[in-house]
């Protein structure tokens, strides 16, 4: 079984975020990145577990420029065999999906996992797109997966449960909080991953899907304000008559 | 036309369903469009969509529709969206509609965005949009096509409206294979507002020291109608279920009210909650950094405080 793990890099979850004064940028000096959780926690890990039951091979591929080595590095550490870096700084999802999806066309991957989405702008759209643009079936959000030779059986999240699917490969997966257990890399998987090949592979560049023209911090809250503990009545009442929420 | 997927549970419209129509209406003011409401499987009384800003209601049912497959959703939307030569098509940020926009974008060839929060307008031929990024901790405002784009809309984004209108019903036959995505299962809570939907969470963290001291939490959630949910240690310690953890790595959610108990306020969970339009937060820690975020602050024990809210909250009600 040959899986394609889709991996990208996002700010650290405690990172503070702010823009420049013009709203034109994120501010990224001094920010520390790391994998996205997602594709690291669970969906490398999950694509690891079924090659050690079957056989086969783990791929990443990442769509970005060379700073990004450093988090492709950690997923050669944590166990796959080979990375593919496609060169280019994209600015939106499509790009990256068309990029993956030129890679991958002619690859027979059965599985392409992502994660559920990215911590920077959770758009969860990479993967959907790759499932169309290869036309095959499109598992969102699994938290859990199990193999009964070649077909999948998986648990899709949806609110307030799970609905159980049956799909045969190849299929593109993405992965939520469940589908694994974190793995830490060790020593030997570090210093493994400096001797496992990266590939740099030349961009499509395509014309993004959409045009982000401004950044902006949430309206920041008032204050709060304080309630006695012994009257909530009062907080009822503000709730009622200055927060209409009630 | 500006098209919308309609959400639906037990043949009744979705409230999602409700604030799509809503922005779709907003935009068909705006462009001198129309408004298109599909409706995958049956509701009661599609008519009554016109109520909510529809002019055309596209009913669709097929026994290949009757569970969730990706393929077969997205063609049966575009094929809709492709007659109608529709320029716009929204749908709900929901299990659902997440799964859907990447593979209707591809098939539409359309500009798409997923998560918005709010429709600023349109201006020479192109879309405004805002979005959440970063948890929350920015909001990033987008251009689309505007005679070409798809995207998805956040839960309590926009209050759903009324309108006086008619909705002309049209059966659609379509030509669907079977499902390659198999559900063989559905196992969903059944009774409870699905969080990222709720207009009012109740949510507790470790200080409840427990999971058999949730009924407080119980009780005043549905003294609210509100829906329950928990901080990340809780989820993780089992203590509650794992579709209940709101925050950054769990569900993000924009409810019109957000009650936290004992729960600190760790910034991963207020990336998770921060939008949320009013926060009440009741701890006994003074200190606690949810304070901060908070619209309302109680600082005492929540095993007195939460029930002596529940009661209030009753009193209030039978006062109404």
């Amino acid at each position: 079984m040959n899986i394609l793990v889709c991996i990208s890099k996002t700010p650290e979850t405690t990172a503070p975020i702010d823009f420049t004064p013009d709203g034109g940028a994120l501010k990224t000096e001094g920010m520390n990145y790391i994998l996205n959780p997602y594709d690291e926690w669970y969906a490398l890990v999950r694509a690891l577990e079924l090659k050690e039951a079957n056989g086969g091979q783990v791929h990443v591929i990442n769509v970005g420029p060379s700073s990004n080595d450093i988090v492709i590095r950690k997923a050669l550490a944590i166990g796959a065999e080979e990375a593919y870096r496609v060169d280019c700084d994209p600015k939106d999802a499509w790009m990256v999906a068309a990029e993956i999806h030129a890679f991958a066309k002619d690859k027979n991957y059965d599985i392409i996992f992502t994660g559920k989405e990215t911590l920077d702008y959770s758009g969860s759209l990479v993967p959907g797109m790759l499932a169309e643009l290869l036309q095959i079936p499109f598992i969102s959000y699994a938290n859990h997966l199990e193999q009964s030779d070649n077909t999948l059986i998986c648990h899709r999240e949806i609110e307030g449960g799970y609905e159980e699917v049956e799909v045969s490969t190849p299929v593109v997966i993405s992965a939520a909080k469940g589908l694994a257990e974190q793995r830490i890399p060790n020593m030997r998987g570090i210093m493994m991953a400096k001797r496992k090949p990266l590939h740099v592979l030349e961009a499509q560049c395509v014309a993004p899907k959409q045009d982000l023209i401004h950044y902006e911090k949430p309206p920041a809250r008032t204050g709060v304000q304080l309630i006695d503990p012994e009257n909530m009545d009062e907080l009822v009442r503000l709730l009622h008559e200055e927060a209409k929420v009630i | 036309m500006i098209l919308v997927l309609i959400e639906h549970a037990d043949n009744k419209v979705k409230k999602a369903g409700l604030e799509a129509l809503t922005i779709a209406k907003q935009l068909a003011v705006k462009t001198s469009s129309e408004v298109g409401a599909i409706v995958i499987g049956s509701i009661e009384d599609p008519e009554s969509l016109g109520n909510y800003g529809a002019d055309q209601c596209f009913l669709i049912d097929h026994p290949n529709l009757q569970q969730f497959d990706t393929s077969n959703y997205t063609q049966v939307v575009a094929q809709i969206a492709k007659d109608k030569g529709a320029d716009i098509v929204i749908l709900s940020h929901t299990s659902k509609g997440k799964a859907l926009v990447g593979r209707l974008a591809i098939k539409l060839e359309s500009d798409v965005l997923s998560g918005v929060s709010q429709f600023v307008g349109v201006e020479d031929g192109t879309l405004l949009l805002k979005k959440p990024v970063f948890a929350g901790k920015g909001i990033a405002s987008f251009k689309l096509n505007a005679k070409k784009a798809v995207f998805t809309l956040l839960g309590n984004a926009v209050q759903p409206q009324t309108f006086d209108g008619s909705c002309t019903v049209i059966t659609r036959e379509v030509s669907v294979a079977p499902p390659r995505e198999k559900v063989v299962k559905v196992d969903r809570a059944t009774g409870e507002v699905p969080l990222p939907e709720a207009e009012i969470v109740v949510s507790a963290g470790r200080g409840m020291k427990g999971p058999e001291n949730w009924g407080i939490i119980e009780d005043l959630a549905k003294e609210l109608g509100a829906t329950t949910a928990c901080s990340r240690p809780v989820a993780d310690m089992d203590w509650r279920p794992h579709h209940e953890h709101v925050g950054q790595t769990g569900i993000a959610i924009s409810p019109n009210l957000y009650i936290a108990a004992g729960i600190s306020g760790a910034i991963q969970h207020l990336a998770g909650v921060n939008s949320s339009k009013n926060i009440v937060v009741i701890n006994k820690d003074p200190e606690a950094p949810f304070f901060k975020a908070a619209d309302y602050g109680v600082v005492g024990d929540l095993f007195e405080v939460v029930p002596r809210l529940t009661e209030a909250i009753r009193k209030f009600k039978n006062n109404q």
